[in-house]
């Protein structure tokens, strides 16, 4: 599915120092029931964002609105558990383009990479740094350069370099799509399954 | 060069190599439920393209579907609209789709092993991070999102970087209650959720090759929860009696020929390995979660650690008991409970229904509990029906339900009210993973039961 370019971003962004945030708290089953990729930025963190009467809960951070911005920044270990794309999603629909953390779940990092989130991995000092910058001044801004691989706390003037594979980084920078690779050496594909063993 | 079980069999499926790039891995069988299929469905319409090899390809309804009364029409319309999508998605592409009400249908994961779907040194994916289960018979299988289902499903391949590779070896014999969920639970509890990120896990060791066919898989579907993609056993004896004449394992000479693949498959004896690690069996003791993550585990017969003695995250360890209700140095052990699950992906198999029953025979359910038993398929639910079991269920005061994913994700309507406790034989601890504020125990079968005949949880050693 077609997803926007990612170049250069700049942009406030929304502080979550909680480790081991999981697909389950990112995206809850129970709204896992659509057929069609619709409406799930609205459910985005639900348990945590909403009580059980739908009224917003003050205390998270989605509903301070000192906080905004098109990058999430969360603890060590983002996105565990669950495959659901659904998560990745969420985080999408929601308005952000860029998780930075300073560790990801595997499979979570790979399907944001494959709808057009850029999860960017910093060092736990660096992530601390990002941490306080932005609870002690909400409006600091992050540049985030995929072409450079580099992050930016510009308030402190610090950048710390990110790693990327130099095919995603080419898919990322110009919207391109896996399957739109795989079709073009479909008949490679063909052959090679005529000698696997199973 | 020498090779580990993991690379033969992913060395033997790469199509293409990209230069600082993924690997293009072709997948040998792709299962498909209905979570996480529809948008990649829409996106081959949109494409204008089928999918490329529907023989491979197989589709069962799991997560979303009730465990009572399945034969009348499911009554959550956003549910059933899921169910009719894969229904008429498989139909419109030629897919075999084991729907509510075949007799075939079950977890994805447990009716792939039951039919021979299931095979060594294949490779296998499905839009469900549990996929790995299917690494217990020596296959690569993997969970992945649903651009990689619609991937699979238009070019029969995946784009991946070759993961790392990680021996876990556990030598020794389990003691007498110890099962494989507590082996998985205690290499979980000590490698953390996120301590095997990056890496493909290969179990080997005594304990492993004691293991019977329905242990491993418990074990290998709990190898995400350590945050690998997967892990594998090397196929034996065991593994090949398994499969032999289930409905999709090859035939007379296609048996001897797929053997004389299977047979190759088993780490090198000098193979190189990115990390390793020994555990001794005879340590573990029967374990049980008391946080919300299942890397937060114990010996039952310990207390909750301490705060202060965290490698890191106090605020995170805190919130965690904070959700509980628990607090840091108390005993687990007579703490009340009010529900118990047994089913899932990871203890959903006849050998888990026979553990659960060894405990409550003679017994009765304690009435302060709520037990749900949902076997993983309707081949589950025959055997426990055959062996006599369900007599012994129902003597003690508990029913079965008709098979599905259940509680587990607690996607229908089986949830653990808010506030709730539930010991679970499932995979995840989750903050409301079984229902928004529900409070997940993991533990065995054998555990599970304890706690469902005595109110709260109990050693269960001693019930024997």
């Amino acid at each position: 599915m077609a997803y926007e370019k990612f170049k250069i971003l700049k942009s406030n962004c929304v502080p979550l120092p909680i480790e081991n945030v999981d697909t389950d708290q990112i995206i809850p089953a129970r709204f896992l029931k659509a057929t069609e990729r619709i409406g799930f930025g609205d459910n985005l963190f639900r348990d945590w964002r909403y009580n059980s009467d739908d009224t917003p809960k003050k205390d998270f951070v989605l509903n301070n609105k000192k906080f905004s911005g098109k990058i999430l920044v969360g603890g060590k270990n983002f996105g565990s558990g669950s495959s659901r794309e659904h998560a990745a999603w969420s985080i999408y629909d929601y308005g952000f383009r860029c998780v930075i953390s300073s560790f990801f779940a595997d499979i979570f990092r790979g399907n944001c990479l494959n709808i057009g989130v850029l999860p960017v991995q910093v060092s736990s000092g660096f992530l601390d740094k990002i941490f306080s910058v932005v609870f002690d001044d909400p409006k600091s801004e992050i540049i985030v350069s995929l072409p450079e691989q580099t992050v930016t706390i510009v308030k402190l003037n610090i950048s710390e370099s990110f790693e990327i594979n130099s095919y995603k980084k080419e898919n990322m920078l110009n919207g391109y799509d896996d399957i739109d690779y795989l079709m073009n050496i479909k008949d490679s594909i063909k052959t090679f399954s005529k000698t696997t063993p199973l | 060069m020498s090779k580990t079980l993991f690379d033969k069999v992913w060395d033997s499926h790469v199509v293409h190599k990209i230069k600082d790039g993924p690997d293009v891995l072709f997948i040998d069988r792709h299962m498909v439920h209905e979570v996480t299929s529809p948008v990649a469905f829409l996106g081959l319409k949109q494409r204008g393209i089928k999918v490329l090899f529907p023989e491979k390809t197989f589709a069962t309804a799991d997560h979303n579907t009730p465990t009572v009364n399945q034969h009348l029409p499911v009554k959550d319309p956003l549910s059933a609209n899921q169910l009719l999508a894969l229904e008429k998605n498989s139909e419109l592409h030629g897919i075999s789709y084991w729907g509510l009400g075949h007799e075939k249908n079950g977890i994805v994961h447990v009716v792939g092993p039951e039919y021979g779907i299931t095979q060594p040194g294949a490779t296998i994916v499905c839009g469900d991070s549990h996929t790995s289960t299917h690494g217990a018979f020596g296959a690569i299988a993997f969970g992945i999102g649903t651009s990689e289902v619609e991937m699979v499903l238009s070019t029969q391949c995946i784009m991946q970087p070759k993961p790392k590779k990680m021996r876990i070896t556990i030598d020794g014999k389990l003691s007498k209650g110890v099962s494989p969920k507590d082996v998985a639970l205690f290499i979980i509890s000590k490698l953390s959720t996120s301590g095997a990120t990056g890496y493909f896990v290969e179990y080997s060791g005594e304990v492993f090759r004691d293991m019977s066919m329905e242990g491993r898989m418990t074990v290998c579907n709990l190898s995400i929860e350590m945050g690998a993609r997967g892990g594998m056993i090397a196929p034996d004896s065991k593994t090949f009696d398994y499969i032999k004449n289930r409905e999709f394992t090859p035939k007379n000479k296609n048996w001897t020929k797929a053997m004389q693949y299977w047979e190759t498959l088993e780490s090198d004896q000098d193979a190189v390995f990115d990390k390793e690690l020994k555990f001794d069996g005879e340590l573990i003791n029967p374990m049980i979660t008391y946080g919300t993550n299942p890397g937060m585990g114990i010996g039952i017969s310990k207390e909750i650690p301490l705060a202060k003695n965290q490698d890191g995250g106090i605020e995170t360890y805190k919130k965690s008991l904070n959700y509980m209700n628990f607090d840091e140095g108390q005993s687990m052990i007579g703490k009340n409970i009010d529900f118990v699950f047994l089913g899932s992906c990871t203890n959903g198999r006849i050998e888990d229904f026979r553990e659960f029953t060894k405990i409550i025979k003679g017994r009765k359910k304690a009435s302060n509990v709520t037990a749900w038993l949902v076997p993983g398929s309707h081949q589950v639910e025959k055997a426990i029906k055959d062996e006599g079991l369900l007599d012994i269920l129902i003597e003690s005061g508990f029913e079965l339900r008709e098979p599905g994913c259940s509680a587990c994700l607690a996607m229908n309507d089986d949830k653990i009210p808010s506030g709730k406790y539930a010991v679970s034989t499932s995979n995840r601890n989750f903050e409301g993973r079984q229902g928004p504020g529900s409070r997940t125990l993991l533990a065995s079968p054998l555990v599970a039961a304890a706690a469902a005949v005595t109110g709260k949880i109990t050693d269960p050693r001693t019930l024997y």
